[in-house]
């Protein structure tokens, strides 16, 4: 089996188990609504600025919401030493990451396209027109979030009080994550081509490439019991 | 965290389970590898006299005989402490950390993580007097205590990745796994701060402020007096960090005679 398939096995593995509870999406996807709801009273409606907020709306909904899943991301493996078992595996310890990081990228995926969906009605988005360049900013913020997000919630499982530890260590981390995808969103949804985000989505990318390569290489020290 | 034991751990990865035996019979290898006996040194003694003088120098330097500046006044003043700190924060601290946490992964040596435990600590310490010290110029002279501006953006979420970083440690006791942990963390949080001042950078260059820069002109006495107060707080750095180093060092020596006298 080749690199992939094998991470790819881990992270069906993770599919398929939320599948049969749907306890982490759905928890997801519930509390990023409820962040939008939130933040919405904080907004004076019919506000003539409302158009730089709303990208933070967005962002703050999907990071706030995104974190969720990651917290949990681990724990399942913690429960009956499901982890020594995926240790002691006969691959590398990059396999395991990259599977668990697959996995965590697809549910936060998920989890955005709904609360993007969600956003557009509630803020009246014209989503046909601004679909595929939200889309792939979504994807390349995702990777980013996941890949530090995976790594750092392998880190904190064991400790006692590992979901505010988590939020500490991540949020400062994903700061450049969180800028580079607010503001070209909201370029996005001021009616701007892409290409006039293009700054902020090649740091997406330089970000995605180090983050990831960086996390791999790190992976190994944060399982190894 | 290594309760396993290490038969266990040996099928699946050798190097780790050779690591682990080190952490997990830490009693059976500490009489082998015996910590230095730490006694009096006097050239620390020095250094932390030399460290203060200076120290008290750059005070005097600062306070009465550098000339007070001409637009900002007497509020100038506090850049001779404002700067100093930022720069021992943000470079010799924080990448000491970040070395000293490469260093520990591949050795192993629980004296590197204490070295860079003690250097965020003091990291930390020499941010907050930045994040503190500039407000306090900036209300008189910017009309405000804070901007958005990059530098000052940058120093607020890198004092978050290492306030973090201290969390972190805080809540892990075991020697070996919160200094694998750390270090991890350690490395991740200074890869990410260039990255963090550049996308600053690029979202205030988009949005431009008022404020475009804070250039002085400094004469020559200034610049003295700068140059003065640069080197002590540097120098105070070097004898707090060996200092801590040194306190953490007997710390972790106590912890195994504690754990010794134990067995028997």
């Amino acid at each position: 089996m080749g690199f992939l398939s094998q991470a790819w096995v881990i992270a069906r593995k993770d599919i398929i188990g939320e599948l049969r509870t749907r306890e982490t999406v759905l928890s997801m996807l519930l509390f990023g609504f409820l962040v939008i709801l939130i933040f919405n009273f904080g907004i004076e409606p019919g506000l003539r600025e409302e158009n730089l907020v709303k990208p933070g709306v967005l962002w703050a909904a999907f990071t706030f919401a995104g974190i969720l899943g990651l917290n949990r991301s681990f724990i399942a493996e913690k429960e009956n030493d499901c982890l020594q078992g995926l240790l002691l595996c006969p691959v590398d310890r990059s396999v395991i990451y990259l599977g668990k990081f697959f996995g965590n990228s697809i549910f936060t995926l998920s989890m955005g396209l709904v609360v993007f969906l969600f956003f557009s009605v509630l803020y009246n988005v014209d989503l046909l027109q601004v679909a595929l360049p939200l889309g792939l900013i979504l994807v390349l913020a995702t990777i980013g979030f996941a890949a530090v997000g995976t790594l750092f919630s392998a880190v904190s499982v064991g400790l006692k009080s590992r979901d505010v530890i988590l939020s500490i260590l991540l949020f400062p981390v994903m700061v450049p994550v969180v800028l580079a995808a607010a503001k070209s969103s909201g370029r996005i949804l001021d009616g701007d081509p892409l290409s006039s985000a293009g700054l902020w989505l090649a740091l997406l990318v330089v970000y995605d490439v180090i983050f990831l390569t960086v996390a791999i290489m790190l992976f190994d020290y944060a399982v190894e019991e | 965290m290594t309760t396993v034991s290490p038969g266990s751990t040996a099928q699946p990865d050798a190097t780790a389970a050779v690591a682990d035996g080190g952490a997990g019979g830490g009693v059976t290898t500490a009489a082998a590898a015996p910590l230095p006996e730490p006694g009096r040194t006097l050239w620390l003694d020095i250094l932390g006299v030399v460290a203060i003088l200076s120290v008290l120098v750059a005070l005097y330097g600062a306070i009465i005989w550098a000339p007070t500046e001409a637009v900002m006044g007497h509020v100038q003043r506090i850049f001779y402490f404002h700067m100093p700190s930022a720069w021992v924060a943000l470079g010799p601290a924080f990448t000491i950390v970040f070395i000293c946490s490469i260093v520990y992964l591949v050795k192993k040596d629980l004296r590197y993580d204490r070295i860079a435990g003690a250097s965020a600590e003091l990291g930390v310490l020499f941010t907050t007097i930045t994040l503190l010290t500039g407000p306090l110029w900036a209300k008189p002279i910017w009309g405000a205590y804070w901007t958005w501006d990059p530098r000052l953006t940058t120093t607020l979420v890198l004092w978050f990745i290492y306030v973090a970083y201290l969390m972190l440690r805080s809540s892990i006791t075991e020697g070996h796994s919160r200094a694998r942990l750390s270090a991890v963390f350690g490395i991740v949080g200074w890869i990410d701060v260039p990255i963090v001042f550049m996308s600053i950078r690029w979202w205030r260059t988009i949005h431009p402020t008022l404020v475009t820069g804070e250039g002085m002109n400094l004469d020559s006495s200034m610049e003295a007096v700068l140059m003065l107060s640069l080197a002590a707080i540097t120098l105070l750095y070097v004898y707090l960090l060996i200092v801590r180093v040194r306190q953490l060092d007997m710390g972790s020596r106590l912890d195994r005679l504690r754990q010794l006298s134990h067995l028997r």
